[in-house]
């Protein structure tokens, strides 16, 4: 930060002080006023074509664009007065004039800012008496659809692929109330980010075709989570109806992710609500795995471990809680651990510094690597004659199976903490049933050392346990006394344990997350963080 | 000599003296009639000096707006180490007007060297001509003169031996009235749609490419070289009414009038005078009723404020319209308003960019309203909606156009509502059918 003179004013009623250059519209919401807008938008370009934010400015002649004006010493503003209100009502009832109002259809129901706004300032009724515009639905590939009647030509779409993911793809196509969105010839919605003009549009214009009529938005339970399909970790928020994900959107985190989350993080949370879950404690008898208590199960892996070397395949996609009480049974018992990362195509969004769909398709592989496991594509090449092989969550779906099955012929016995049993693994002596990340709370450490929280979205199925709280059993019978009621009472040993964690604290974390000490640049700002809270 | 008409003895030509004189467009022809002299002298002279005379004269934009030229020019800043840029609007869409036509048709080296004297005195060493899409003439005429004019070494780099650069360019538009918008000029102007921006940053601070650009329209800066020629003084001494408006001004005339045309008169000039002498009036055996005087854009006259008005900057301000661009619109008694005011909205609503909501809307749903009640299906709360919608559309967007849509709709609304409620009572357009003249005025009464 530059010292940049500040500027102090009063925005309804409350004196305000901003940095000079700052927009009357977010001042305003440093003061917690909100003006009423739509073509603005915090990670786009300043359009100032909705007309929607004109706020009243004492000794100016004219109706002032909050978001397009610089605030200026000892002005008042008034963003309530009966001028600036009648403006919005004027505003939304041209919005309104050629609008289908299909809201009982309608996917953004619920979740419109016309929809809002109109309730809360708009009209009783329409005095629009002659036909309406109507225009076709169009497919703009990839995952959106575009609803032209309901659109309100905020342009925020157009500002997104243009400035943001420059692929400008979209544009404003004729003029006066003809213009619709438009999309150049042979060219696609394809961008890997594209999908975010889905969650700009403020109306039912753009709508994602995977969440096509899957819900009303006032069924939707919601929860604060880390996007898990790559190493970003981009915050995001979970969204279930009756258990069930179904929708993935982003959680603006300046230091991550912006705004934004990719159209991979997006599409892919199926994995989160799969049926073919090991829902209870099994253990081996008589060749076959049977159903047990936990506490059977806990007790036949510790029997298992007893007096051998553990060989920990451990997923990326686990959480720092979850990988750290699984270094513990690995170094107690003397053994060793690795991890694979799946690997895909990296895909930048250009218009946001650092912020990427990763090659490496796991949260947490930066986790793992904090934690002493061993980054291999062959993760099990450090499995030797005589270990107890833990398979912690982790399928090697795209490894040859026979090679899979050598390899693992060679373990002791197969404990499987997982939540699904992979046909290599069938052997196992002990199965211990474990939540997705969808349905436990926990950490991950992103790819530049982020420590992130993740809230539960869903009840995991049976009798299914967080795997750190299964781990911690497990340990208390290999003779550690590890008592942990809740994933921060993990995260506190954690910190005391391991020095690239040291001084972070679970609830300090908050929902941004802070970054691991000792990663670099991060150091400073995640010690300042840490010593500034009370 | 005028053009299509010989000149009015009471006319003032100056920009206008060689309409309509073949021989005058060639530089060949353009010089024996004094052409360049204006900017050989400019190129000797501080660019500040320049600027201090155009101040002197009292010379205001002929586009419309009427802002002082000298004032505007003196807010490019010397020396502040980044190009400057001359923009000149030859985008010349306003209903009503084609005096920049007229100028590009007959005399394009006035332009040119009007461009070059402005362009070197506002520290600028390029002027892009942006010439709306329609006129082919125009453009032919100008990319000519520039032709020439390089060839002669008048432009280029060192612009008659002066040793300093002034280039001009021609560019055409495509065909839309908003590209006459500065701000939507400029953006065309770099290849983008013609969308005005939002103002601050003015063109002065943040315009063409982002660098200071200043923009004059046609008939501005091809009065410069008269200016210097002839010194300020001369030229404010053109002035009959309000010292503040001096100079002679190019008035397009058209609609219900029985000579048609362009005409050039002092500041100052009765309007009475103008439209009965000079331009002979309305057509045999009718009467004038309304006169839109500066363009569509600008409330409309009754013919009783139009024979009080005094033509200046002031005496259309104080008969409640604008002088605008200088395009006078007759209408006569065999018009039907409401018809004329559909048809302007209709404009308006076909040309709006469709940033703001407002002016998107707004000027179809005007547009929408007023084609009903001309079919007779109006009722007398669509009036009162009318108005509604024209306050909702006045300055409230980026741009002027949604004002622009309202202006006629206001005005006619207020003026001549009889004919407004003879729609709606009569359920039908009390002109269509019925006989000019006292028909029409018996059908209104009715």
């Amino acid at each position: 930060m530059t010292d940049r003179k500040m500027i102090t004013l009063t925005i309804e009623g409350r004196q305000v002080q901003v940095p000079e250059g700052t927009s009357m519209l977010e001042a305003a919401r440093s003061a917690g006023v909100l003006i009423p807008h739509y073509c603005y938008h915090p990670g786009l370009p300043v359009a100032g074509v909705c007309r929607m934010c004109l706020v009243e400015v004492e000794k100016a002649p004219k109706l002032a664009p909050a978001c397009a004006t610089a605030v200026a010493d000892g002005q008042v503003i008034h963003v309530h007065s009966d001028k600036a209100r009648e403006a919005r009502t004027g505003v939304l009832e041209m919005l309104l004039i050629n609008h289908p109002l299909d809201c009982p259809i309608c996917d953004q129901s619920g979740e419109c800012e016309l929809q809002d706004y109109t309730y809360a300032e708009g009209r009783k009724s329409s005095r629009y008496r002659e036909a309406k515009r109507f225009n076709p639905v169009e497919d703009f590939g990839g995952d959106v659809l575009y609803v032209p009647n309901r659109c309100i030509l905020c342009t925020r779409c157009v500002r997104f692929m243009d400035d943001v993911a420059h692929d400008p793809v979209l544009n404003v196509s004729e003029r006066g109330d003809r213009a619709v969105i438009g999309k150049f010839e042979d060219q696609d919605l394809t961008h890997p980010w594209a999908g975010n003009v889905v969650d700009l549009c403020p109306v039912g214009a753009l709508l994602s075709k995977d969440f096509l009529n899957k819900a009303r938005s006032w069924d939707l339970d919601r929860a604060a989570s880390i996007c898990p399909n790559c190493s970003q970790g981009c915050n995001a928020t979970l969204e279930t109806r009756d258990n069930v994900v179904v929708r993935i959107r982003p959680r603006p985190n300046d230091e991550v992710n912006r705004y934004f989350l990719c159209d991979e993080g997006r599409l892919d949370y199926r994995w989160l609500n799969r049926r073919d879950r090991i829902e209870y404690p099994h253990v081996r008898r008589d060749h076959a795995l049977a159903p047990v208590e936990w506490e059977i199960a806990v007790d036949a892996a510790a029997v298992a471990l007893r007096g051998r070397q553990a060989f920990v395949l451990a997923s990326p996609g686990l959480s720092n809680e979850t990988l750290f009480l699984l270094a513990r049974i690995r170094d107690r018992t003397g053994g060793r651990g690795a991890f694979r990362v799946r690997q895909g195509a990296e895909a930048p969004l250009p218009g946001v510094p650092d912020l990427a769909l990763r090659a490496d398709r796991a949260a947490n592989g930066r986790g793992a690597e904090l934690l002493g496991f061993s980054r291999s594509e062959t993760p099990l090449e450090g499995l030797r004659n005589g270990d107890v092989l833990i398979v912690a969550d982790e399928e090697l779906a795209g490894i040859d199976p026979a090679s899979v099955a050598t390899a693992v012929a060679r373990a002791a016995s197969i404990i499987v903490v997982g939540t699904t049993l992979p046909a290599w693994a069938s052997g196992a002596a002990v199965v211990l049933p474990v939540a997705n990340m969808a349905e436990e709370d926990g950490t991950f450490t992103n790819l530049r050392g982020r420590v992130q929280r993740y809230l539960q979205a869903k009840q995991a199925p049976g009798l299914v346990r967080p795997a750190w709280s299964a781990l911690g059993d497990l340990l208390t019978a290999l003779g550690e006394s590890a008592l942990y009621f809740l994933p921060s009472d993990v995260f506190a040993a954690l910190a005391a344990a391991v020095p690239a964690f040291a001084g972070l604290d679970y609830d300090r974390l908050g929902l941004v997350g802070v970054p691991v000490a000792g990663d670099g640049a991060a150091t400073a700002a995640a010690g300042a963080l840490v010593g500034a809270a009370p | 000599m005028g053009f299509p008409h010989r000149s009015h003895p009471r006319e003032t030509p100056v920009l206008s003296q060689h309409f309509g004189d073949p021989d005058a467009r060639s530089l060949a022809g353009w010089r024996q009639r004094g052409g360049y002299r204006a900017l050989e002298q400019a190129l000797t002279m501080e660019p500040a000096a320049i600027v201090g005379i155009v101040k002197e004269s009292g010379l205001r934009g002929r586009g419309g707006a009427g802002f002082p030229t000298g004032l505007k020019w003196s807010f490019m800043k010397p020396g502040d180490g980044k190009p400057h840029y001359l923009c000149c609007n030859a985008d010349e869409s306003e209903p009503g007007t084609f005096k920049d036509r007229e100028i590009m048709r007959w005399t394009p080296h006035a332009l040119v060297e009007g461009c070059a004297i402005g362009a070197y005195a506002i520290g600028a060493e390029t002027a892009y001509v942006y010439i709306r899409g329609e006129f082919t003439e125009p453009l032919q005429r100008m990319t000519d003169a520039v032709r020439e004019a390089y060839a002669e070494g008048i432009l280029g780099p060192n612009a008659l031996g002066s040793g300093k650069r002034v280039d001009v360019y021609v560019h055409k538009g495509a065909g839309a009235y908003i590209c006459g918008e500065e701000t939507a000029l400029m953006n065309s102007l770099e290849g983008r749609r013609g969308n005005p921006r939002i103002k601050p940053p003015f063109p002065a601070v943040a315009g063409l490419f982002g660098k200071p650009t200043t923009i004059n329209n046609v008939e501005t800066l091809a009065a410069v070289p008269h200016i210097i020629n002839n010194g300020a003084e001369w030229y404010k001494a053109m002035c009959q009414g309000n010292p503040k408006s001096t100079g002679t001004k190019l008035y397009s005339v058209c609609g219900n009038i029985a000579r048609p045309g362009n005409y050039e008169v002092v500041m100052g000039f009765p309007f009475k005078d103008f439209l009965y002498d000079l331009c002979g009036g309305p057509p045999p055996g009718r009467r004038f009723k309304a006169i839109i005087p500066g363009g569509s854009s600008v409330p409309i006259q009754t013919i009783a404020e139009a024979e009080a008005t005094v033509m200046d900057y002031e005496g259309f301000v104080a008969e409640g319209t604008m002088l605008g661009s200088g395009g006078v619109i007759c209408i006569d008694d065999a018009q039907c308003m409401v018809k004329q005011i559909a048809r302007l909205a209709r404009f308006y609503a076909h040309e709006s960019c469709a940033q703001c909501t407002q002016c998107r809307e707004g000027t179809a749903w005007t547009t929408k309203i007023m084609e009903r009640i001309e079919a007779g299906q109006g009722t007398r709360e669509d009036l009162d909606t009318l108005l509604e919608i024209a306050d909702n559309m006045t300055g409230k967007t980026i741009c002027v156009l949604s004002d622009s849509c309202a202006v006629p709709v206001v005005s006619g609304i207020q003026k001549f509502r009889d004919e407004f409620e003879a729609h709606i009572t009569q359920q039908r357009c009390p002109f269509r059918g019925a006989a000019a003249g006292g028909g029409v005025a018996t059908a209104v009464a009715a």
